[in-house]
């Protein structure tokens, strides 16, 4: 079964990191994705831009509006995900734990609707 | 959860019977069958059809049959095996029927059919007992909402209906069905498995499991509103899960639970008169059950044998200090003070600290608690707390600070919520005047 765990962390911690900070982190990053692609979990994934730099689009009466920003001022933001494939919702409970940013953050893990 | 059906080798004591059972008494053995092995079987059926709602099915369907055969061909040797086959059966049978409308549930009643085809009489009784585990932890998965892991425990392990898990909680039995919908919803959608966690997770899998028995114990123990102080049959649920517990998974924490749930419970007699709130001190200890008080104390010796020893056998442990004493003078004082320090060391909160400084009024006189108390309500802490309010103001009575104690039993007043407890700090308050009497005021359940 497919889940997503999208990650949830604040901006500005990882902003205020000094660069062998940052680049620690990042080598955790790269760390985890290698150990889940060996142990065939990883699907995909991504980092995302900051929220500044996202765009809500919303079609209401068929008319497009679009707007700055994501919908609700929030704590953390949405940083990046990863979709994997997993056994069941503790295995994937398991690679959600690993995900550096579960240490800070938040990780939010939804399995996947599967239309067949 | 009893031993004697637990024992046997794969014949139940019950097949021995069958062969000279009259109709009547074959009615009586199917409803003896139903409230020993019910949720067991459902246990094992949720396994073999990997779906609540259609074991439940299967389940009622399979006591159907029993009620029509057992009476014609007799009881069979081992009832539980009969029903988890004939569950089972009906359950792939009922999806052949139904795969005529919908072509997808032919695959999954092939796929339930080749599953498992040994006989169900070799399943061992191991298995079946694995089953009743692996139904706990799934009812009290972390991934589920606290309310609905309550919900879903008291209604698949222990068999209550939405409608006495309802009456229990004062919810509406629409709110409690909705919960366990959903929690059953989210376990198959969100695909949480049917398992027993692995070594490396029990701990803080069986601590969920352990929180969701000692809120239901304490739900009945000391009911959170209302007009009784009790709620026997929910006390009583919550120690049968947790000699369940302790029978398939014998960890130190789960003994140190239901010790702990004994020795409050052998106190139930004596915690109340005529519906009034009777404190530890005051209790009439001749109405003690001293045979759970017994089994409490035996259960406290094992579940400390573990470094350090974990929350719940700390306060087995204290609540047993309580039990050794014959009068409340003789409380041994000194030890409950070090068990609390032991437990603020190593699950320390607000509360306990609380619970500590009233255990250091005793030892060392009022002032010295009520300068703990005072300094626990100076950073903010319980500052809503009722027993916080209530615990200042016993130790402000004993020091002949009646304006204060005044005070603070009123602050307690206006927090209190149960009844009981109501007309108990308005007595304090009347009492007040006089300044006669002498007691300690409960602060949470060990103390009452």
């Amino acid at each position: 079964m497919r889940y997503l765990c999208l990650i949830y962390d604040e901006e500005k911690k990882f902003a205020a990191m000094s660069k062998g900070e940052s680049d620690a982190f990042m080598g955790e990053y790269f760390g985890f994705t290698e150990d889940i692609k060996k142990s065939g979990h990883y699907v995909g994934g991504n980092a995302l831009q900051p929220v500044h730099t996202a765009t809500s689009v919303r079609v209401r009466s068929g008319k497009m509006s679009t707007t700055d920003g994501p919908f609700a001022e929030t704590k953390e933001q949405l940083g990046g995900y990863y979709l994997i494939e997993a056994k069941d919702l503790n295995d994937a409970l398991q690679i959600a734990a690993k995900i550096p940013s579960a240490k800070t953050g938040t990780v939010e893990v939804r399995p996947i609707q599967e239309y067949n | 959860m009893n031993s004697d059906t637990r024992s046997h080798d794969g014949r139940s004591p019950l097949g021995s019977q069958a062969a000279n059972t009259s109709g009547a008494d074959v009615g009586a053995v199917i409803d003896d069958v139903y409230r020993t092995e019910s949720r067991r079987v459902l246990a094992t059926l949720i396994r073999l059809l990997g779906d609540f709602d259609r074991a439940e099915e299967a389940l009622h369907d399979a006591f159907s049959a029993a009620v029509e055969q057992w009476p014609r061909d007799g009881v069979p040797a081992s009832p539980r095996a009969w029903l988890v086959s004939a569950g089972r059966f009906r359950a792939i049978d009922a999806l052949r029927r139904r795969a005529r409308f919908d072509a997808s549930l032919a695959a999954l009643a092939t796929q339930l059919e080749g599953q498992s085809a040994a006989p169900v009489e070799w399943i061992g009784e191991e298995t079946l007992e694995d089953d009743r585990l692996r139904l706990v932890f799934t009812c009290c998965h972390p991934a589920l909402q606290p309310d609905a892991q309550v919900a879903l425990t008291l209604r698949e392990v222990c068999g209550l209906t939405t409608e006495e898990i309802a009456h229990a909680f004062l919810t509406a039995p629409r709110t409690v069905a909705q919960r366990i919908v959903r929690a059953k919803a989210k376990i198959r959608d969100a695909r949480i498995p049917y398992q027993v966690p692995d070594r490396h997770e029990l701990p803080d899998r069986l601590d969920a499991v352990l929180r969701v028995v000692y809120l239901v114990f304490n739900e009945g123990y000391s009911a959170s509103s209302g007009a009784t102080l009790t709620r026997h049959d929910l006390s009583g649920e919550a120690i049968r899960l947790g000699r369940l517990l302790v029978d398939l998974l014998p960890e130190p924490e789960a003994t140190g639970l239901l010790a702990l749930m004994l020795l409050q419970e052998s106190r139930r007699a004596a915690r109340s008169l005529n519906g009034d709130v009777v404190l530890l001190d005051a209790q009439d200890r001749t109405l003690w059950d001293r045979a759970l008080i017994a089994e409490g104390v035996r259960l406290v010796e094992r579940a400390l044998g573990t470094r350090p020893p974990g929350p719940y056998a700390v306060q087995a442990a204290i609540a047993a200090v309580h039990a050794d004493a014959p009068a409340a003078e003789h409380t041994d004082w000194a030890q409950i003070v070090g068990l609390y320090d032991v437990l603020l060391r190593t699950d320390g909160s607000p509360v306990v600290e609380l619970n500590r400084a009233a255990a250091v009024a005793m030892l060392e006189g009022p002032a010295a608690g009520l300068a703990l108390i005072d300094a626990i309500l100076a950073r903010g802490d319980l500052q809503e707390y009722q027993f916080a309010h209530s615990a200042r103001a016993d130790c402000c009575r004993r020091l002949g600070r009646v304006e204060e104690a005044r005070t603070a039993y009123t602050r307690a007043l206006e927090l209190a919520r149960q009844e009981p407890e109501r007309r108990f700090l308005q007595r304090r308050l009347q009492d007040l005047a006089s300044l006669v009497g002498f007691g300690l005021w409960a602060l949470g359940s060990s103390w009452l």
